[in-house]
């Protein structure tokens, strides 16, 4: 089995962002960036899957900017075979990104594609339901337990009020949710055997497809700040408050 | 114009929450219909039906929409959307499993979780984590919604709506459904209870959450929820998790047991309209957002809690 694992570059997750003062778009200056949490943990799902047996090969991919080579090299350090860079400075939407990585399943031809359940930049969580979309296949989302079974592919995925399992017919799409498995780290001498293995780069518009952003970003504004209240002295005082001053006991 | 709200449907009824996103698609404007599928769905249909100010109620009932698999209730809301300027589900987790794939297939962009419907093409929607509001203006003929039913007041009841029965649009049989394992429990569901007690890694344990959490939950009547760290250490399931990556939740009281407060947290419940923080550490940056905070060990304050509400 071959498998395609697109990875995104975002602001890491420690990062407290901070909106432009001309409401454009959040600071991004400066500021540390890193592989989507999510697809870290799609990175170590396909390495399992290869450890395991189950599959030959792994494909890191990632569209976005020159630097967006650091999270494919992560990738490889942790175990993908090899990358692809689909170079743009633009932000591309989920649907356009979805019809790009549409064009690199045509290319690989590989049996499952596993995707980060959202990024945590935009939280969109819609590319992978959108590439199963436009390639036709089945989509297991927000898995938390992923196992090949004969011919089908079973996963457990995370839905509201339990755990719910399914089979999906291969080629499929997985998403991951955060209970599936830990990355792991990647040691140093790996880091360094990833600086050998092949990373193609291409261009956007290599691919002939049309990305042009549906939504237009009219603004974006600080959240509506919550003012610290005061401080109890006392459980009897908290369950005072809350009935006399707050009303909601 | 007209909008198609997709229910959200458990068993044989209506999810309150389709209440709430009914709310979203009068705020866009114009005619308001349900489609209710599901296998055996005939009171959540009637159900529908009663929602204040919705035209009409279509029904879809097949074996194929039982368990909300994605590929075949896609296919059906593609064959209905045809008629609607836009289509919304609430942003659950059939929501968000099944809309970016209906977008997809009519070539639209989907707008995620919106918060605020600005103008019939306009919507206000959280990023990085609640941290920042995005207004995005959608240039899409058809709009394909997800909308954060917390940010909503339910619709009323009182409505009396046509049920008219649409058929499948088939199954195109490339998944099917295995098992699933609920979570049982007699408390309310998290995302609409009118109460939330959540304990964070400071429990230490599921031991923990049965000793000091449940009592007080069951005598607030109020839902459990966890941190994301709790649910890491593996105290409780993912199911109880609040924060950007588990549920939204806005309830009347919201009570942080032993959680530090990080972002990700934050962005689960800062909506709610009263929150209580019970930390040791005064640092704690959850105390920046609690109405009312008390610096207490939660293993000495939680009895007490309990004992005081009698």
């Amino acid at each position: 089995m071959k498998i395609l694992v697109p990875v995104k570059r975002v602001i890491d997750y420690n990062v407290k962002v901070r909106v432009k003062s001309d409401e454009k778009g959040v600071d991004l200056a400066n500021v540390k960036m890193s592989m989507n949490p999510f697809d870290e943990i799609a990175v170590e799902e396909a390495i399992r899957l290869k450890e395991a047996g189950t599959a030959e090969e792994i494909v890191a991919v990632s569209i976005g900017p020159d630097k967006a080579q650091d999270q494919i090299r992560q990738a490889l350090a942790m175990g993908a075979d090899r990358g692809l860079l689909i170079k743009t400075d633009d932000t591309i939407e989920p649907l356009g990104v979805a019809k790009l990585l549409q064009k690199v399943v045509d290319e690989e031809k590989p049996d499952l594609v596993i995707l980060g359940k959202q990024a945590i930049d935009d939280d969109s969580n819609q590319t992978g339901q959108m590439l199963a979309a436009l390639l036709g296949w089945p989509q297991g989302t927000f898995a938390s337990k992923v196992e090949k079974d004969d011919g089908k592919l079973n996963v457990t995925r995370e839905i509201d009020g339990g755990l719910q399992t399914i089979s999906l017919n291969l080629p499929a799409i997985v998403t991951t949710d955060l209970r599936l498995n830990e990355p792991r780290y990647a040691s140093l001498p790996n880091i360094m055997k990833a600086k050998k293995k092949p990373l193609d780069t291409k261009e956007i518009g290599d691919y002939g497809v049309d990305v042009t952003p549906r939504l237009e970003v009219v603004k974006v504004a600080e959240p509506a700040k919550r003012e610290a209240g005061v401080k109890v002295e006392s459980v009897s005082e908290l369950v005072e408050k809350l009935k006399n001053e707050a009303g909601v006991l | 114009m007209a909008v198609l709200v997709v229910a959200d449907v458990h068993g044989n009824s209506i999810d309150d929450s389709t209440h709430k996103t009914v709310t979203a698609a009068q705020a866009i404007g114009g005619d308001v219909d349900i489609l209710v599928a599901g296998s055996g769905v005939g009171d959540a249909a009637a159900d529908a039906a009663k929602i204040a100010g919705v035209r009409k109620v279509l029904h879809a009932d097949n074996e194929a929409y039982a368990n909300r698999l994605a590929e075949p209730l896609a296919d059906l809301i593609v064959k209905v959307a045809g008629d609607y300027d836009a289509v919304l589900k609430t942003a659950a987790t059939t929501g968000k499993n099944v809309m970016p794939r209906v977008a997809a297939l009519l070539d639209v962009m989907q707008i995620s979780e919106i918060v605020a419907v600005e103008a019939p093409d306009t919507f206000v929607r959280p990023i990085y984590a609640g941290n920042a509001m995005q207004t995005v203006k959608s240039n899409d003929a058809k709009k394909v919604i997800t909308v954060r039913a917390t940010a909503f007041k339910a619709a009323g009841e009182g409505g009396s709506a046509a049920v008219e029965t649409i058929e499948a649009a088939g199954d195109p049989g490339l998944s099917a459904f295995v098992n699933e394992e609920l979570t049982k429990s007699d408390r309310p569901e998290l995302s609409g209870a009118k109460i939330v007690i959540s304990g964070g890694r400071a429990l230490g344990s599921y031991e923990n959450f049965e000793e000091y959490i449940f009592p007080v939950a069951d005598k607030l009547g109020a839902a459990v929820g966890a941190s994301r760290a709790a649910v890491d250490a593996g105290y409780v399931p993912n199911d109880y998790q609040v924060g950007q990556t588990g549920k939204v939740v806005a309830p009347e009281l919201y009570i942080a047991v032993g959680i530090s407060g990080a972002i990700q947290h934050l962005a689960g419940m800062k909506d709610s309209k009263v929150i209580v923080a019970i930390n040791k550490d005064e640092e704690a940056p959850i105390f920046q957002v609690a109405d009312y905070g008390l610096v207490a060990d939660l293993f000495k304050a939680l009895p007490e809690l309990n004992e005081a509400l009698g």
